[in-house]
């Protein structure tokens, strides 16, 4: 999943007041098709398991990997559990990893990515530097050695790490998009009038970071699905619980691919691609509906999913970032 | 002058940090790996104990600050520590491990780039053409987790077709070598691995840069440049593409951690014998040493790369050098 996690883009146009109630019509297909495929997917989640036609981890030897049939609609696996039950059960504890991580890395974005950008001077440096360094180190063997550490982690734990670990991305835009509305007319009005600094913070520039907020939220659920899924798949995490990694660790573990039982491995990879497709195209619409720019470009001259502005030197370019560029 | 200072202090920090975390990870987890080891082995003596904890530097002899010290002046030396389970030097594991993840890796990384920023190029060219539209549905791909897509291929194109291995570097009974049998069972067995990074990573070097060009197309400079009746091959290569690849350059060191964890999963789904698999294996047998070695490798190399990178920025836009010149 490697280039999958974009920052989002940085808005350093003038904020056109928001328009609200975009209606459904405007958005493009894209960002139709990923709201369409995420909703599903919660849906899913919050009700699949009233769905379940067996209970997930009951094993019955007699119907032991069987290809779909009636009874078994995607099959069963090696221990003739149902392979559409661990699937709508998988989906519900991944997503739930995933949307837990990013409130925690959401909610310690918006503090580092505010205070370094409202404050500046020293703040900025330092916590620039610190989200800079959690941002190069590699996540992945860094998850990798903790988890190898906390053997048998449940799904608590896995929700903290990697909420503690995802909100460098997010705090470099907000800190960006802050840098920038700090110095604007309006926040600088504001404040002649004498309003306090939490007035300003919430309720001048928090409401202007909505959208770029909410870009970054999705792309953190995305990069903690990824992650989770992989952890799981590793078998770094309790191989008992249920979810779409651990499906793929036991059908990798008890030699699906061998005993060529392709329904036991195809649903659950097809639905974290599926999902992930669904939260990057609902990115592309958030986008849209937070850069105005975007969207009157949805006519004949769409620029839909547009993420970088290479004319523009924003403020981050002021400290140079692990990438280093002008973004 | 000032970036590059700048920068090195970055990097400085970034390299003490990994160093640290590789400290104390150790010291802040539950129950101790010496101990865990010390219980695993059989007809162990109990003295032993004593030198297990000596080798994993979580003995309590000495200060936290003594010890930090002692580590410091071991990596200094290229020390990483033994491997019990693997009884060999640490340092050595990686050395015979790491070129296999360098190679396959870095070359698949670096055709990955040209590849998609060209494909980029052309979508943005000609707009609206099959291979702007397809864009969207390569979402879904670069969605699919990497070692899915290594299940998927290994079970089309190696089990079915076999057309290809289905695991390891290369081929049994060969000894490794510089030889033209092992050369070239070597590149035979890293074709589906190398496929799977470039299915997954081209995609999103190709949306970024097809965005970044229509951005750029849009330009009045382009626009000026069609005017003076240059051919579309100057005016979109020399002028647009030259000017829309720096945020490409410049998201490649961010990337790069990304691709080093798809890299990760990719050799353990293949049993490739790189870092990855080698880190895999450390977990699961509680390697400690080898696992925290693994991973500070993996740190510095993706500093150094970040660092390249930098510098290969700063060559590469001239705005970076004159703007932090102030």
């Amino acid at each position: 999943m490697a280039a999958l996690r974009r920052l989002p883009e940085t808005h350093v146009t003038a904020p056109t007041r928001r328009q609200r109630g975009v209606a459904w019509r405007q958005l493009s297909l894209k960002a139709k098709v990923g709201a369409g495929i995420c909703g599903f997917f919660v849906l899913m989640a919050v009700f699949g398991p009233l769905f379940e036609p067996y209970d997930p981890a009951s094993q019955n030897q007699v119907g032991a990997a069987g290809a779909p049939s009636l009874q078994h609609l995607l099959g069963t696996t090696s221990l003739g559990q149902d392979v559409l039950s661990q699937l709508l059960a998988g989906t519900r504890a991944t997503l739930l990893v995933g949307v837990g991580a990013a409130v925690i890395a959401t909610a310690l974005s918006i503090v580092f990515g505010i205070t370094a950008g409202y404050l500046g001077a020293w703040w900025d440096e330092g916590l620039s530097l610190f989200t800079n360094v959690v941002l190069v180190l590699p996540a992945l063997p860094l998850l990798i050695v903790l988890l190898g550490y906390l053997p048998k982690s449940g799904i608590t734990s896995t929700i903290l790490v990697l909420g503690l670990l995802g909100w460098p991305w997010g705090a470099r835009v907000i800190r960006a998009q802050t840098l920038s509305l700090r110095t604007r007319d309006f926040v600088a009005a504001a404040r002649e009038t004498g309003e306090s600094s939490a007035r300003l913070i919430f309720f001048e520039i928090l409401p202007n970071e909505v959208s770029l907020i909410a870009a970054s939220f999705v792309s953190t659920v995305l990069y903690a699905v990824g992650t989770s899924v992989a952890l799981a798949y590793l078998g770094l995490y309790n191989v008992d619980s249920q979810s779409l990694g651990t499906m793929l660790y036991w059908a990798q573990n008890q030699n699906a691919i061998f005993v060529n039982a392709w329904w036991w491995f195809v649903p659950p990879g097809i639905f974290v691609a599926l999902l992930g497709a669904g939260l990057v195209l609902l990115n592309f619409g958030i986008d849209e509906l937070g850069n105005p720019r975007l969207r009157e470009a949805a006519g004949a001259n769409r620029i839909d999913g547009r993420r970088w502005r290479p004319a523009d030197p924003t403020p981050v370019s002021r400290s140079l970032g692990a990438g280093g560029s002008p973004r | 002058m000032r970036f590059f200072a700048r920068r090195l202090v970055f990097y400085f920090v970034a390299a003490w940090a990994a160093v640290t975390i590789n400290f104390v990870i150790p010291r802040l987890m539950p129950g101790n790996p010496a101990e865990s080891l010390f219980q695993s082995m059989q007809n162990a003596q109990p003295g032993e104990l004593k030198a297990i904890e000596a080798e994993f530097g979580v003995g309590h002899d000495g200060s936290a600050l003594h010890q930090y010290g002692q580590y410091l002046a071991n990596l200094l030396h290229g020390n990483l520590g033994h491997s019990v389970i693997l009884s060999a030097q640490v340092s050595t594991v990686i050395g015979q491990t790491l070129p296999w993840t360098l190679v396959l890796v870095g070359s698949a990384t670096v055709i990955s780039f040209f590849t998609g920023t060209l494909l980029g190029i052309l979508a943005a060219w000609r707009r609206g053409g099959w291979l702007d539209r397809v864009l969207p549905g390569l979402t879904f791909i670069q969605a699919m987790p990497y070692f899915f897509l290594a299940l998927l291929l290994v079970d089309g194109l190696a089990m079915h077709l076999h057309w290809f291995p289905e695991q390891q570097g290369y081929s049994q009974g060969l000894v490794p070598g510089w030889h033209a049998s092992f050369i070239a069972s070597a590149i035979y067995h890293s074709i589906l691995p190398a496929i799977t990074i470039l299915v997954t990573t081209m995609a999103g070097w190709m949306l970024q840069m097809r965005n970044v060009m229509i951005t750029t197309i849009g330009e009045d400079y382009v626009l000026a440049a069609q005017a003076k009746g240059l051919s579309p091959r100057r005016v979109v290569m020399a002028y647009a593409a030259r000017n829309a690849v720096l945020p490409q350059l410049a998201g490649f060191g961010l990337a790069l951690g990304f691709v080093v964890s798809g890299a990760l999963l990719m050799e353990i789904g293949f049993s490739y014998p790189g870092v990855g698999l080698t880190l895999y294996n450390a977990v699961l047998s509680e390697d400690y040493p080898t696992m925290q070695g693994i991973f500070l490798v993996i740190a510095l190399v993706v500093l150094l790369a970040n660092l390249i990178m930098d510098a290969a920025y700063v060559l590469a836009d001239p705005r970076a050098r004159s703007r932090e010149a102030r």
